[in-house]
């Protein structure tokens, strides 16, 4: 555990990290740990962040090594799409029953698994994943990779980040010191190239990578490793070679991203593919590291060329949507917004923004964000569960986008919601992902259901017409009653 | 008698369980007002609510104790006093249900021990709101029996001891997890409508049968009352459903004296008679005529359905009791059962599944052995291996994530076993492939007099 408590001081130790950078000495060195309200928290923890970051990569064999709970209760539940390999969608772990435990076999049990693995799928390499228990019960889980490793011919990696360790966010930044350690730069490519680079903390959700990688190919800009959407493990562990970086979901891998720059000297910026006028600086800062980095500068307008086409035909579709969705008020409910372009691109066609989470955003992001709303008092570090639905129900906004945790409070308070979070079903990136996410927002606000649910039954508003229908002594007059309730519409109906 | 059959992998492939935890949490969200709450690190809640959401498309009350790297050090008493004292102060339960995980059971927590020195301590902050503990660590068990534990827990907990006079008309149900929301709605219609009163535990029908509330509750909003669980005494007869349901049966009748029957499954004909027979001598009262007529439909339904049973090899992975029941449901349709696979090896149900051999295990066991079925039947987990074997899934159980509504299919009684038959029926029907040349080809099984189906055979 020594070696472990180093590595999450010096992950919190991120120079890199802006909101690192914003703290003062003191408050650096406590790290980024929340501490933890029992009976009132929420999110994952470090062993769920660090298998979230590396179970995309698709033709590894991921092994959990704990109990059920840890993989039976969370395997088969990410949307990253695949181009080939699927063996990454299986899943693996050790299990452990109450006598493993007592009788101290969880290394003898891990060891044999990853034989079985090896036997029954071959695979180019295995991660194994550390849990509470395990690590309670002091299984040394890299002295069992190594070996079994060593044993078996493949490469077998540990990834030391039980639960106990801490958040979701430091799982995500363990697992990115477990490529750095045992993966990345263990294999030489044999066709690097000046155009290559590398997309860090890009999971190709929904395939959505794939509406961003065609743009980069007909710059003639090579993915060399795509970490970790729809990589394979001779892409990461050749990924040393690349002449560039970028960074996507930076809280997640920009300690990846820096120490990448130390060691082999690849520059990196952090930018999003989210919105019009980001991916077109993603687009713009690629090609200048490329160039900085030695290669040819026609590449710079070749660039500015295709995001001209492509901002145009991206403008032009949006603005289809202006007069459905001009005054329509949004709600942004999610950790911390990760694009600012995607605000901009929704208040260009005059979405309003009624209000937003800025629980993960830096002291920079809430600037940006005050310019945006022109009021500070649309910002919240978190809304209690009971406040939201409040809101909603008052109908202050339109709309809800946020992550599966809070969908059903939208949807109880009757109020359209749309999936931003990872469980999406729609691709969101790049230039015809932001339409689709407009297309998705007027789809979703436009549904007919609204106002069926939000109508009241006929005999809680219609009190009157219930009194006269009992009232009525006639066969003739209950006959037309009847034949009224049984109108063409409900909306023949007035409003309650 | 079927041949139990061990696990002999040391990695499980595509686990078939869910945690013992979340089939405690389960049942104690069929409480009205009720909040459970993991004994554990915060991974192990997230994961839970996570698929109890993804699987009821509902917002599901669920805390942790968020135990970290020193509290597992240190103990845990103090987080779980925390998490108690929070969860009162923000959502109001009438009750928490505490359930250890493998975290805290592992360190060896004496969590009995800690819930009753808060009960003691902060009896003066927790006026109406009751603490039941289960233990259920995941290294054991799976949603069966945390179901189990915490429904006994419960009534050890809070039902009054002793012999109480009885109410002639009242009748205390203690269902097992695998019956769904529409099941439980089914037995409390088919129950009333003999006069008798069931007071059911737990009833998730109230509290997950998705509908909109009018305002916004932290906790569950509907489910067993804690108010009817103490007055479990007063019933007359208690019915338990499912193998899994004994031992809290078991409980009760020795906390109240109050006598069981136990039906191993409400599936099928037979057993819906048996119960309607128990009813009808129960209440005194002649078998109601909205009952009988529902058996006819289902004697239709059999007569209907049974072309497209027959034959038909069907494979199953499914916690114990409900395997059983749905073993035999396919076999009394005339079907065999390829493969039957299950969780734990803890049930006495499983030596009665109508199958050569139960494997204990996970869906790699139901791919391997199950790839000459004409039909995957188990959780969602299972379209996996239904895509790569290119056989046709059956969803059942928990969980079910990628089809609505499977809350609302009834499964139970002449109803639910009517609407099994249908649904199995038109898998069939929508699977059924043309006949081909190569297929029937007579010359070519000649080869391989005894193998079911040759392979076709290319024409030179």
């Amino acid at each position: 555990m020594s070696s472990l408590s180093a590595k999450i001081q010096d992950v919190f130790n991120e120079p890199a990290c802006d909101k690192n950078r914003g703290k003062d000495a003191k408050a650096r060195k406590q790290g980024c740990a929340k501490p933890l309200t029992p009976g009132a928290a929420a999110g994952g923890c470090a062993f769920d962040g660090a298998k979230i970051v590396l179970q995309p990569i698709t033709d590894v064999a991921h092994l959990v090594h704990g109990p059920l709970a840890c993989e039976g209760n969370s395997w088969d539940n990410r949307g990253s799409a695949s181009s080939g390999p699927t063996l990454w969608r299986t899943s693996f772990t050790t299990d452990l029953a109450a006598l493993d435990i007592v009788m101290g076999q969880g290394e003898r049990k891990l060891f044999k698994a990853i034989r079985q693995i090896k036997q029954a799928h071959a695979p180019p390499a295995i991660f194994v994943y550390s849990t509470c228990v395990t690590a309670l019960i002091g299984d040394d889980i890299e002295a069992v990779c190594k070996r079994a490793g060593e044993k078996f011919g493949l490469a077998v990696v540990p990834v030391n980040a039980p639960g106990l360790a801490g958040s979701k966010n430091l799982g995500n930044k363990l697992a990115g010191e477990a490529l750095l350690e045992h993966v990345i730069g263990t294999v030489e490519p044999d066709d690097a190239g000046p155009h290559d680079i590398n997309i860090l903390g890009e999971f190709n959700l929904s395939g959505e990578f794939w509406l961003v990688k065609p743009l980069l190919d007909r710059l003639g800009i090579r993915v060399r490793a795509c970490i970790p959407g729809d990589a394979r493990y001779i892409d990461v562990a050749s990924a040393h070679r690349a002449r560039a970086a970028m960074v996507v979901c930076s809280t997640a891998l920009i300690n990846l991203a820096r120490k990448m720059e130390e060691r082999w000297d690849i520059p990196f910026f952090e930018g999003s593919f989210y919105g019009i006028t980001d991916t077109s600086e993603a687009l713009r800062n690629i090609a200048e590291l490329l160039v900085r980095k030695g290669a040819d500068r026609q590449i710079l307008d070749r660039t500015e060329t295709l995001i001209a086409q492509e901002e145009a035909i991206a403008w032009k579709k949006l603005e289809a949507f202006r007069p459905r969705l001009q005054g329509k008020r949004v709600l942004l409910n999610t950790g911390g917004v990760k694009s600012w372009s995607v605000v901009h691109a929704l208040t260009e066609i005059g979405i309003e923004i009624v209000g937003t989470s800025v629980k993960k955003s830096t002291l920079e992001d809430k600037e940006r964000i005050k310019q945006i709303l022109k009021d500070d008092n649309h910002m919240f570090e978190q809304m209690p569960a009971r406040d939201l639905y409040a809101m909603l129900s008052e109908q202050k906004a339109d709309i809800m986008l946020s992550g599966g945790r809070t969908q059903f409070i939208a949807l109880k308070a009757k109020t359209p919601w749309l999936d931003i979070n990872q469980e999406r079903q729609h691709p969101y990136a790049g230039y015809d992902g932001m339409v689709e996410l407009v297309r998705q927002i007027d789809l979703a606000i436009h549904n007919p259901i609204w106002h069926q649910v939000r109508e009241p039954a006929p005999w809680d508003c219609q009190a009157d017409v219930k009194d006269e229908l009992q009232g009525t002594e006639s066969e003739a007059a209950t006959l037309h009653a009847a034949e009224e309730f049984a109108g063409p519409t409900a909306g023949d109906f007035g409003e309650c | 008698m079927s041949r139990i059959l061990s696990q002999t992998k040391s990695a499980a492939v595509n686990p078939l369980k869910s945690s013992q935890p979340l089939g405690a949490a389960l049942a104690f969200l069929g409480v009205e007002g009720a909040m459970p709450l993991f004994h554990g690190s915060q991974g192990c809640t997230s994961f839970a609510l996570v698929l109890l959401v993804r699987h009821f498309k509902e917002a599901i009350p669920l805390q942790t104790t968020a135990m970290d790297e020193v509290t597992t050090i240190l103990g845990g008493a103090d987080n779980l006093e925390e998490a108690i004292l929070n969860i009162k102060a923000r959502t109001k339960p009438k009750l928490i249900g505490v359930c250890t995980t493998a975290l805290v059971e592992t360190r060896g927590e004496d969590t009995a021990g800690d819930v009753a020195d808060i009960r003691l301590k902060r009896a003066q902050d927790l006026p109406g709101t009751e603490i039941v503990l289960a233990n259920t660590p995941d290294f054991e068990g799976a949603i069966e029996e945390g179901w189990a534990k915490a429904v006994t827990a419960m009534i050890e907990r809070l039902t009054r001891p002793g012999e109480q006079v009885r109410q002639s008309k009242k009748i205390a149900i203690l269902p097992g997890w695998n019956l769904t929301v529409a099941d439980i709605e089914h037995l409390r219609d088919m129950i009333e409508n003999f006069g008798l009163e069931p007071v059911i535990l737990p009833d998730v029908s109230g509290s997950l049968d998705g509908t909109v509330p009018e305002r916004w509750v932290a906790t569950t909003y509907g489910g067993t009352s804690v108010e009817g669980i103490r007055e479990l005494g007063t019933a007359q007869y208690c019915i338990a459903i499912g193998e899994h349901m004994r031992r809290s049966a078991e409980v009760l009748r020795k906390v109240t004296g109050v006598p069981y029957v136990l039906f191993q499954s409400l599936t099928g004909l037979k057993s819906t008679d048996r119960f309607a027979s128990l009813l009808s001598a129960i209440s005194g009262e002649p078998v109601p005529a909205g009952v009988r007529r529902r058996r006819a439909q289902l004697q239709d339904a059999l007569l209907d359905g049974h072309f497209h049973f027959g034959g038909k090899k069907i494979a199953i992975a499914a916690e114990p009791d409900q395997l059983y029941q749905l073993a035999t449901f396919f076999i009394g349709m005339g079907c065999e059962i390829a493969a039957a696979v299950t969780t734990t090896d803890m049930s006495k149900i499983l030596e009665k599944v109508p199958a050569q051999s139960v494997q204990i295990g996970d869906l790699g066991d139901l791919e391997t052995l199950g790839a000459n079925a004409d039909l995957l039947v188990t959780h969602s987990h299972g379209r996996q291996a239904a895509e790569r074997l290119g056989i046709p899934l059956m969803r059942v159980g928990f969980p079910v994530f990628d089809r609505l509504g499977s809350q609302h299919k009834p499964t139970i009684l002449y109803q639910g076993t009517r609407d099994l038959v249908f649904e199995v029926a038109n898998i069939f029907q929508a699977n059924r492939q043309a006949p081909t040349h190569d297929e029937l080809y007579p010359l070519g099984k000649r080869e391989t007099p005894d193998g079911p189906r040759p392979p076709p055979l290319t024409r030179p």
